[in-house]
């Protein structure tokens, strides 16, 4: 026999009803299914075989496919960190590429930490398995924040999510809104200076173990989109566009690089865990809307330019396809992501305030998904009430 | 010429194992048994007592509510047990039979419907909505047929067929003398007992599974309105009728595939409803780590060496259990021998024609619907699943009416549940919605 799985086997008794340590049992649960498919058979009754297919290797597909964004991102922290001491020159890749990860690990350690916690305490008190789905929440939250974030922040803002967006639905499945971007909502609204605002917040400015520079005055550097909010405004350098399509340029930690973004949307595209039409409707709504607001003389910023810079690409590709948020019905899908597109643009140069509308955007679709299936099955439904009367 | 209806959505899975076309016969005596709980939505009542003498077509139980719908000895012999179980739950009826097959001469001549309920074949006959067990009060709008299963390790009822035509063609033809009768037929079937059957409608299927599901074809056909009944009926079934048109007598006969991965050597068996199973699985089968399913593998019931072969049944299939297989970090590792609709997987890269042994096992934790649109996939009619699920689980029958529960059977969410990530027990919750909905509508 397997010696792990002998270790799961003793250890069961122990954490089983009635045992020493019961309040362990989710955890146990936890880390055996992810060790061993569960030997559970099907009921009489129900289908004898199933597709291999679970809910644990969709999660994990969607965490793969955002490594290169985060990879990409923690290299951008340290290249963003020379640039602003004037040491880039002499910086190495390697340099540049561990500090952002020394930067960036310490906020997925929270955001798992306080996340999963949350999500155990809760699977153990209803007496049910862990859900998988703050996998990928978990890593999406360092991701769409701004890399001085402080933990203690990032910390309350998870939690405020997991318990008010997630767990008082019922958890996985059943939340309304993405909460991820709930987190990012909380801390938006909560601490807007540490998030936004004077611009301080996109460069991370100190050494970390002896890598990295430190800046000698406070240093700022607005992302792209923020310049382009600033009055007298006129157009970017083509070097801006070169830069945000690499993604060289400030931002949120996991949203700079259109070229990483892409190719983890590519490989959700190609197993079919992000549905094709909601990313390619955003895509088309922001361009659509872009196109006509730049016609109409309302802001400088080319159609094709609001697609890649700031969160619009990330959020298209990770977070409008939250297929538990986003609509089910294949039509709604449609509406649904041309709606994202739409309001993210619009929200963008119509709002004088803040610079960046993909969040509200999608948080606001998010809240009417429901309605556009609504209006798709109703429809059914008066069909078959229709054939019923004219038979 | 017959109309194609082309389907698009659904899924073949490819097991390994199939039924090499050859029939074997199977011994007559021994013991048999009728369970009730074959016939759905049945209330039975015993008419025989333990040590009666019966003939083949002897009622052995009716229906409560309708005593004249008969369910009859498929031999003759003696009764030897009445099984009761639960709070005299009847769970069998079983019968020594004395191998000499004395049947029970029926008067062919009169009315059909009275036949069919005299002689039993009426307990066959199932009905939309609620897929239980048909009343023979009912005017049904049709009755349907389908003459093909398109489901994995399913018995070829056109190879089943060859030979007894004419005893197909008399059962459409005294079908028809109830209501209208719509035959289903594949695109891949090319006998012209089928394709050119007389005293019904002729429609070509042309699709992946479940298109060979009698529910999925009514609903391209003549979808079932609220108040509207259809009987349905196996086409095996159908050869039971004509069996009795042209003989006078019952003769339940079926010619079941014995297939599957633990099968030595799959291919086609001559038994009696109701015989006991054993016969036929001992030597053939591996029997230590195997499920015997009695049925397809979709949509049967569990059983064991000595259960006995169910009155739907038109297959036995027999796969791996699985509850051992320990198998570690599925959720990373490529596990090339699975079978997986899933790009994640790497069944599309061995094409169609590979066959997978596919085990009992679940292969992954019940989750809430986290997935949208994994049901439409493989689900070709003109319901919103998800949402049709969603209503059943909450109990919300006026939802359920409005999205079409009474056009459905559990069987049609078959492939569905087959390919849920969240693992959810479709045809469970659909069975149970439809008990549900049949108490509160009676």
């Amino acid at each position: 026999m397997n010696p792990i799985k002998k270790l799961f086997d003793n250890i069961h008794p122990y954490v089983e009803e009635g045992g020493k340590f019961h309040a362990f049992r989710s955890l146990v649960d936890g880390f055996e299914t992810f060790a061993f498919v569960p030997n559970t058979t099907s009921r009489v009754g129900s289908v004898n075989i199933h597709d291999a297919i679970d809910s644990k290797r969709i999660m994990s597909l969607v965490v793969i496919a955002l490594i290169p964004a985060l990879l990409f991102g923690m290299y951008n922290v340290g290249y963003q960190n020379a640039l602003a001491t004037g040491h880039l020159a002499d910086a190495t890749f390697w340099g540049m590429f561990w500090y952002g990860f020394l930067a960036v690990l310490p906020k997925i350690i929270v955001s798992y930490v306080v996340g999963l916690g949350i999500e155990f305490v809760v699977a153990q008190w209803k007496n049910e398995e862990i859900q998988e789905g703050f996998l990928v929440s978990g890593i999406l939250i360092p991701m769409i924040v701004p890399v001085t974030c402080p933990l203690w922040m990032l910390a309350i803002a998870v939690a405020f999510s997991v318990i008010l967006a997630k767990e008082i639905f019922g958890g996985t499945g059943m939340n309304i809104f993405n909460p991820a971007l709930i987190t990012r909502a909380f801390l938006f609204f909560s601490y807007p200076s540490a998030m936004t605002g004077d611009a301080k917040v996109w460069v991370s400015q100190d050494t970390i173990f002896g890598l990295g520079y430190q800046a000698t005055d406070a240093y700022t550097a607005a992302t792209p989109l923020g310049e382009a909010a600033q009055a007298g405004f006129t157009g970017f350098a083509p070097e801006t566009i070169q830069n945000a399509i690499t993604g060289l340029i400030p931002g949120c930690i996991g949203e700079t690089s259109v070229i990483a973004i892409a190719l983890g949307g590519l490989l959700l595209l190609w197993t079919g865990v992000a549905s094709w039409k909601i990313m390619l409707s955003v895509f088309v709504g922001g361009a659509a809307t872009g196109y006509l607001m730049q016609a109409l003389g309302l802001t400088e910023i080319q159609w094709y330019e609001q697609l890649v810079l700031g969160g619009f690409a990330f959020g298209a590709v990770f977070m409008a396809t939250d297929p538990v948020t986003s609509c089910r019905t294949e039509c709604g899908k449609y509406v649904y992501g041309l709606l994202i597109g739409f309001i993210a643009v619009l929200v963008r140069v119509l709002n004088p305030g803040y610079p960046e509308g993909m969040m509200l955007a999608i948080l606001l679709m998010n809240l009417f998904a429901s309605l556009i299936d609504y209006s798709f099955v109703q429809s059914n439904i008066n069909m078959r009430a229709k054939r019923a009367t004219n038979k | 010429m017959a109309k194609v209806i082309k389907l698009r959505k659904g899924l073949d899975i490819n097991l390994k194992g199939k039924a090499a076309k050859e029939t074997v016969s199977t011994s007559c005596p021994g013991e048999y048994a009728l369970v009730p709980d074959d016939f759905c939505g049945l209330k039975p009542k015993v008419v025989v007592k333990e040590g009666d003498a019966v003939k083949v077509g002897d009622a052995l139980f009716v229906d409560k509510l309708h005593p004249e719908v008969k369910f009859v000895s498929p031999v003759s012999g003696t009764v030897s047990l009445v099984e009761r179980g639960d709070r005299r739950k009847l769970m069998s009826i079983r019968v020594q039979a004395d191998g000499k097959q004395e049947a029970r001469q029926f008067d062919v001549k009169g009315d059909v419907k009275s036949l069919l309920l005299e002689s039993g074949l009426f307990g066959f006959f199932r009905q939309r909505p609620y897929d239980v067990v048909a009343n023979p009060e009912d005017a049904p709008k049709a009755i349907f047929v389908s003459a093909f299963n398109s489901m994995p390790l399913s018995q070829d009822f056109e190879y089943v067929l060859a030979g007894q035509e004419a005893d197909f063609q008399a059962g459409i033809t005294a079908l028809s003398k109830l209501a209208k009768v719509y035959l289903g037929v594949s695109a891949k079937q090319s006998s012209q007992a089928l394709k050119a059957a007389k005293d019904c409608e002729v429609n070509v299927f042309d699709g992946p599974a479940p298109a060979g599901n009698v529910g999925v074809q009514i609903n391209h056909v003549s979808p079932i309105n609220k108040g509207e009944v259809v009987w349905t009926l196996g086409a095996e079934e159908v050869i039971f009728v004509g069996r009795l048109m042209n003989n006078g007598k019952v003769d339940f006969t079926r010619t079941i595939a014995l297939a599957g991965s633990e099968v030595s050597a799959p291919k086609y068996y001559k038994m009696l409803v109701g015989q006991k199973l054993t016969s036929l699985i001992e030597g053939n089968v591996k029997v230590e780590g195997s499920r015997i399913i009695n049925g397809n593998v979709m949509t049967g019931i569990k059983t064991s060496v000595d259960g006995f072969l169910a009155a739907h049944a038109t297959e036995v299939n027999v796969i791996p259990e699985g509850d051992h297989a320990d198998e570690m970090l599925g959720w990373i590792m490529p596990r090339f021998n699975t079978f997986s609709t899933h790009r994640s997987y790497f069944s599309w890269l061995f094409g169609k024609k590979k066959e997978y042994v596919l085990d009992a096992r679940i292969k992954g934790g019940e989750r809430h619907m986290i997935m949208s649109g994994e049901y439409d996939k493989v689900f070709p009619m003109d319901i919103y699943a998800g949402y049709l699920v969603k209503a059943i689980i909450s109990g919300d029958i006026d939802r359920q009416e409005a999205l079409g529960i009474y056009e459905v059977a559990p069987e049609d969410f078959a492939i569905a549940e087959f390919v849920d990530s969240s693992k959810l027990e479709l045809q469970r919750i659909v069975r149970e919605g439809l008990d549900i909905l049949r108490k509160e509508n009676a």
